[in-house]
């Protein structure tokens, strides 16, 4: 396997774009990343992309050119960037080719994401009775977490306030304005324990990475960011789901558990070891307990960290530096390389306001999705 | 009355969720599915304890919702059925502030919804348990 760089990253600015499709969105980010890279579309030998809500990645070519390259639609739910990335990274680290691309865009209606039963393997009478709601689960997980670990509001509160603080000085982030911890602590209850502040909202954007090997990465002089490791793991036994009508007594575990542990291990890294993370946050509670799943922090901690502002931009370990989804919204399909993208811009010293202080070198991204799916890479400078 | 999906609980005076056991790992899921030969349907216990809660604060989206148009906030709740699964449904007649991790449930069956034909569907939740009694 020869090694992997990250030489070009774009952007569509996250939140709502009226007049542009997601594709379009898409397209936007691609060219920024050609450019970062030096590079032209007719350069790109091959590239995985995909989105939710938002069609195919390769229509992609009716927008950038009709090079014939071969393009990978990847459909992988909150995992669907993530994905991509690995597709292209793996096509790359097994030599076959130099330099390709990795998409991810989408554009979502406002409000709840609206699932169906039948699309989950579900019966209809569980929608019906009305809990076909993802953020029920996400505050009964927590709910639950809190009541174990001694998690207090206060703490979700100080997610959000990070998040919000971050993203003032992100120009792609949605909500860029600050929010205090009383407002968010006070705001309309959407799920107990959890307030309007505190979830992430369905949105739009595009992201798309330009990846090569050593080779090429030379000759762009774009060495800088290595990937030392990517993996995407499904969920084992015992663990606790999205619209799941029932779980297990016996707890099992959790899918970020197992695609953590794999991607330490393929990068020789450890927690301690990241300068900078990423971690899923599609509500206030999930950054907290992805803090504890990705192995950066004991479960019940995280009261002390947010409390010392230990994940701050110059605490210990930043934790979403960009605002995360909290501020950035969710659309599905770009998320995941939202998080790489920060990463990116954090090695290589170009976060300006948001830059995390003392010369980070390495960067930790973590995605997680119904119905059981979680994503991370690692990045190294 | 007619109840919101077939073979998904007992009725009478102490109604009963169904489950489903598999065959070969033992396993109890909740419901059974439906048309799965390696599952035989199992009455689940009747009482259990609050594994974790929220409330809902907002209308779902319908489709595929069914319930009022005039919403009114509901409890849910995943319920440990001991010995048997958790599992997950709305709960009734509980002041909000009251629901706590642990507190002990019983299944009933409540009116749901009344459908085109202006029957009342009828479908399950919790309640909390009143008597002094923890016996059946």
């Amino acid at each position: 396997m020869t090694d992997v760089y990250i030489v070009g990253v774009g952007i569509h600015p996250f939140g709502r774009t009226d007049g542009l499709s997601g594709l379009q969105q898409g397209a936007y980010a691609v060219r920024q990343a050609l450019s970062d890279a030096g590079l032209d579309w007719n350069d790109m030998q091959f590239g995985f992309g995909g989105s939710d809500a938002s069609g195919n990645a390769d229509a992609i070519v009716n927008e950038l050119g009709l090079t014939g390259l071969p393009i990978i639609n990847v459909k992988n739910g909150c995992a669907t960037g993530g994905s991509a990335m690995i597709g292209t990274w793996q096509g790359i680290a097994s030599g076959q080719y130099d330099v390709g691309v990795a998409l991810g865009f989408d554009k979502h209606p406002r409000g709840a994401f609206n699932a169906m039963p039948a699309e989950y393997s579900l019966p209809d009478w569980y929608g019906e009775v009305g809990m076909m709601v993802t953020t029920q689960f996400f505050a009964m997980k927590l709910q639950r977490y809190m009541a174990a670990h001694g998690i207090s509001s206060t703490t979700l509160g100080r997610v959000a306030e990070k998040a919000f603080q971050n993203a003032v000085h992100a120009d792609h982030a949605w909500r860029r304005a600050p929010v205090d911890i009383d407002t968010i602590l006070n705001s309309q209850m959407i799920n107990d324990p959890l307030t309007k502040y505190m979830f992430c909202s369905p949105g739009e954007g595009g992201v798309a990475l330009i990846l090569a090997n050593e080779k090429k990465a030379r000759e762009l002089g774009r060495t800088a960011v290595r990937i030392k490791a990517a993996a995407v793991r499904t969920r084992p036994p015992g663990s606790f789901e999205v619209f799941a009508p029932c779980i297990d007594i016996a707890r099992g575990g959790a899918p970020t558990l197992l695609a953590s542990k794999a991607a330490f291990e393929m990068a020789g890294l450890g927690p301690s070891d990241i300068d900078v993370a990423q971690l899923q946050d599609t509500e206030s509670g999930a950054e907290i307990m992805h803090m504890a799943e990705n192995g950066f922090c004991a479960d019940g901690e995280q009261e002390k960290w947010l409390a010392e502002g230990w994940t701050r931009i110059g605490g210990k370990l930043p934790v979403n530096t960009d605002g995360g989804c909290l501020a950035c919204g969710e659309p599905i399909g770009a998320s995941g390389l939202r998080q790489v993208y920060e990463n990116v811009i954090q090695l290589r010293g170009l976060g300006g306001g948001r830059q995390v202080p003392g010369d980070p070198k390495t960067a930790y991204s973590h995605v997680y999705g119904a119905p059981g799916i979680s994503g991370v890479t690692i990045l190294q400078r | 009355m007619i109840a919101i999906a077939e073979g998904l609980f007992t009725e009478g005076a102490q109604p009963r969720l169904i489950g489903g056991r598999h065959g070969e790992t033992g396993r109890l899921v909740f419901p059974c599915p439906a048309g799965d030969p390696r599952y035989t349907p199992e009455p689940l216990p009747p009482r259990g304890t609050v594994w974790s809660w929220t409330i809902q604060r907002f209308r779902p989206k319908s489709p595929p919702y069914t319930g009022p148009e005039a919403f009114q906030p509901f409890a849910i709740a995943y319920v440990e059925l001991p010995g048997a699964v958790i599992v997950e449904g709305p709960m009734v007649n509980i002041a909000f502030d009251a629901i706590e991790i642990g507190m002990e449930v019983e299944t009933v069956i409540v009116p749901h919804a009344t459908d085109a034909q202006g029957r009342t569907v009828t479908s399950y939740a919790f309640t909390p348990v009143t008597g002094s009694s923890g016996h059946d």
